[in-house]
């Protein structure tokens, strides 16, 4: 099933070349009382659909901020920014919010689980905005717990749970509304090295179902994990190394 | 968005259990404005309730005159001179003042004679007040006829002996399960037949008053006890659609005239307006009302900004949680109308406890004033109606709603970033 999606992904792919996320010359500068920092100075990337891709950089080096304008959480200055071949600009809070939810899932280094609902209901919540009715959102977020082999743990608050329960969690959040991509800002930075590499599993296993995959990270043997690793450095991108040719492997045996 | 919406609801419990005592000094500035204003309004409809029911039903549009000595010497009378109207002034009232709607001359008999006692039964004697009076008084300062009638047109055109007595009349010359009527009881001599009982529609020593009172025909009066046509007194009103003062005016003209009285003598007539009275009232007692409630308005607007002040305190407090509803999605609606709603929520709940206990304590007092006989001609059944407990709620919503407004407007403008990165 999962590789079927991703054959289906790879002809369209083929035939179009729509990138998942097109960045050209972003900019952004953020002003702080009388002090301008100018933190992105005309970034270009491309991502396509079900494309692995990590991002690293010194601490500062805008990484944070990148993420977060494909997330439209956060406004670019000047540039051009697609996202599924739609243009992204400034535009209402409604629309942003919309869009947030439908396409984009979250994963943070803090978790950013709501204290006070427990592990059912966090997971539930995207499909809450989406106004599913609270029964039918509770089972499919027991669904996704299952997946992540947190059903036992639905009726828990995220202040029982461990750390690497706690990024499952929000984990199976960011993927309970089916979003094209998923965008996590150090997921493994809150966790051990053990754990780590659970998490960058559980990435695989979801960027196997076609869902493009941004991870901001500091750390090489997690960035090792993805398809392409882009370098920030001064506000550019500086590098991209390519990962191996995993994609192309597949698509080629799909040919033959 | 419903307002049976689990999630909703958990998070406004969430928010208010939080900080206990918070929202408790917050919903007490609610509660005590709406526990003032009820308390206020209720004690203001005490007033005028005291003041209302002291007249019973009497007509308002009526008035009042009775003869004075006269202070200005007029067409070779000296002042100082006395008076008496009598049946010839009835009738000209009657043909010159169309405006006339009802006319009640009447008389009236003090107890006399030694040791007071005037009206005889039997074994027992008494001290009461005989009224003179035509039918038509009744329609101007009504009585509760409880058994029998009132006095009627043949009464007055027969003279007959008749007579209506009142409660206290009836306790004093009857036993508890007698029936008075066709009974005979002696008024001063002379033997007069119980028709009617009645009940004073006043309360307080005014009906205490009224119910030791006995009615006699008018004309039986003047007939029985030599008055000749003198009449004491009149009680007038006035048609619809006409003022009492010109009535009244009308009627002190026509009685200087025919009893050879200055047109510059104020003082010869005497009269009350008892409708100029009530107009003086009214306005009073909608001053008050309309000052209670700019006060009870005030301690409410206190009350509902200081919600507000809260509200904005829990939006800030909630900037990071707010962060991650919008990263998942929530509309701008969704975290407004959730921070209005615990606004009104929480303004309701406390105003309703407020308007509870208002209500409550107004009952109380009235039941107190009740059973301890204390209400007065000044404070009665202090109560508020159903009316204005409902304003007074959906003043609170409205309040609660405008309350939220500020704080729901300060929670989605910051960017959904900053609201995320706050610590
Ligand atoms: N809201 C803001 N206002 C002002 N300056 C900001 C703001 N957010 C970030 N910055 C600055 O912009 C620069 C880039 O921040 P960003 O968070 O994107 O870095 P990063 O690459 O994610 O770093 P790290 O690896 O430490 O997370 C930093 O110097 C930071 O201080
Ligand atoms: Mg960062």
């Amino acid at each position: 099933m999962a590789q079927l999606l991703v054959i289906q992904f790879l002809i369209t792919t083929k035939d179009n070349r729509i990138d998942m996320i097109s960045l050209n010359n972003i900019n952004k500068t953020y002003f702080t009382g009388s002090n301008s920092l100018h933190v992105l100075k005309g970034v270009d990337l491309n991502i396509e659909k079900g494309e692995l891709v990590s991002i690293m950089g010194s601490s500062g080096s805008g990484k944070s901020t990148l993420l977060n304008i494909i997330g439209m959480l956060d406004n670019y200055d000047s540039g051009e920014f697609h996202l599924n071949g739609e243009f992204i600009q400034k535009m209402s809070e409604k629309k942003a919010a919309y869009y947030r939810n439908k396409f984009i899932g979250f994963v943070f280094q803090s978790f950013n689980l709501i204290s006070f609902k427990n592990a059912m209901e966090n997971v539930a919540l995207p499909l809450y905005y989406q106004k599913v009715s609270r029964k039918k959102r509770n089972i499919k977020a027991m669904e996704y717990l299952e997946k992540m082999g947190l059903a036992e743990w639905a009726e828990h608050l995220p202040s029982e749970l461990s750390g690497g329960q706690k990024q499952r969690l929000a984990i199976a959040r960011a993927l309970i509304s089916e979003p094209k991509v998923i965008l996590a800002d150090e997921p493994t930075g809150a966790l051990d090295s053990a754990t780590s590499m659970e998490v960058m599993d559980l990435f695989h296993e979801i960027n196997d179902m076609g869902i493009t995959i941004l991870i901001v990270t500091h750390e090489r043997d997690i960035a090792a994990k993805t398809d392409r690793i882009v370098k920030l450095k001064d506000g550019i991108v500086d590098s991209i190394i390519s990962n191996g040719e995993r994609k192309k492997w597949l698509a080629d045996q799909v040919m033959a | 968005m419903s307002i049976i919406d689990i999630d909703k609801w958990q998070e406004i419990f969430y928010a208010l259990k939080k900080n206990k005592l918070r929202t408790f000094f917050t919903a007490f500035g609610v509660f005590w404005g709406i526990f003032m204003l009820i308390i206020m309004l209720g004690s203001g409809r005490g007033l005028s309730n005291g003041v209302s029911q002291g007249m019973g039903d009497m007509a308002t549009n009526a008035m009042f005159m009775w003869t004075q000595q006269t202070t200005v010497p007029y067409k070779g009378f000296p002042r100082g001179r006395r008076y008496n109207f009598n049946n010839d002034d009835t009738q000209a009232l009657i043909d010159n003042i169309p405006e006339i709607e009802y006319i009640a001359p009447r008389l009236q008999v003090f107890s006399a004679g030694e040791n007071g006692n005037n009206v005889v039964r039997g074994e027992r004697t008494a001290a009461f007040t005989i009224q003179g009076d035509y039918p038509d008084f009744n329609l101007i300062d009504p009585v509760n006829i409880h058994q029998g009638r009132f006095i009627n047109d043949i009464d007055i055109k027969q003279k007959r002996k008749n007579v209506v007595i009142g409660t206290r009349v009836f306790e004093e010359m009857f036993e508890p399960d007698e029936d008075p009527i066709g009974e005979y009881i002696r008024i001063q001599g002379v033997y007069f037949r119980v028709v009617g009982v009645f009940s004073s529609k006043k309360n307080d020593q005014q009906a205490e008053r009224e119910n030791s009172q006995i009615f006699m025909p008018f004309t039986t009066m003047q007939q029985t006890y030599n008055f000749g046509n003198i009449v004491g007194w009149y009680s007038i009103t006035a048609k619809e659609g006409y003022k009492v003062s010109q009535v009244l005016e009308k009627a002190i003209d026509i009685m200087r005239e025919r009893h050879s009285i200055s047109p510059a003598d104020e003082r010869a007539v005497g009269s009350f307006n008892l409708e100029e009275e009530f107009r003086k009232m009214t306005t009073l007692f909608t001053g008050i009302d309309g000052l209670i409630w700019i006060v009870g308005i005030g301690t409410l607007l206190a009350g509902v900004i200081g919600v507000s002040n809260i509200m904005l305190i829990v939006v800030k407090e909630r900037t990071k949680e707010i962060g991650i509803q919008r990263a998942l999605g929530a509309a701008p609606f969704s975290i407004k109308s959730q921070i209005v709603i615990e606004s009104v929520f929480l303004t309701t709940i406390a105003g309703y406890v407020g308007l509870a206990l208002g209500v409550g304590v107004l009952e109380l007092i009235n039941n107190i004033l009740i059973q301890t006989n204390a209400s007065t001609d000044m404070f009665n059944n202090p109560e508020v109606d159903f009316n204005k407990a409902i304003s007074a709620l959906v003043i609170l919503v409205i309040a609660g709603a405008v309350a939220g407004l500020i704080p729901a407007q300060r929670a989605v403008q910051i960017k959904p970033i900053d609201a995320l990165r706050d610590e």
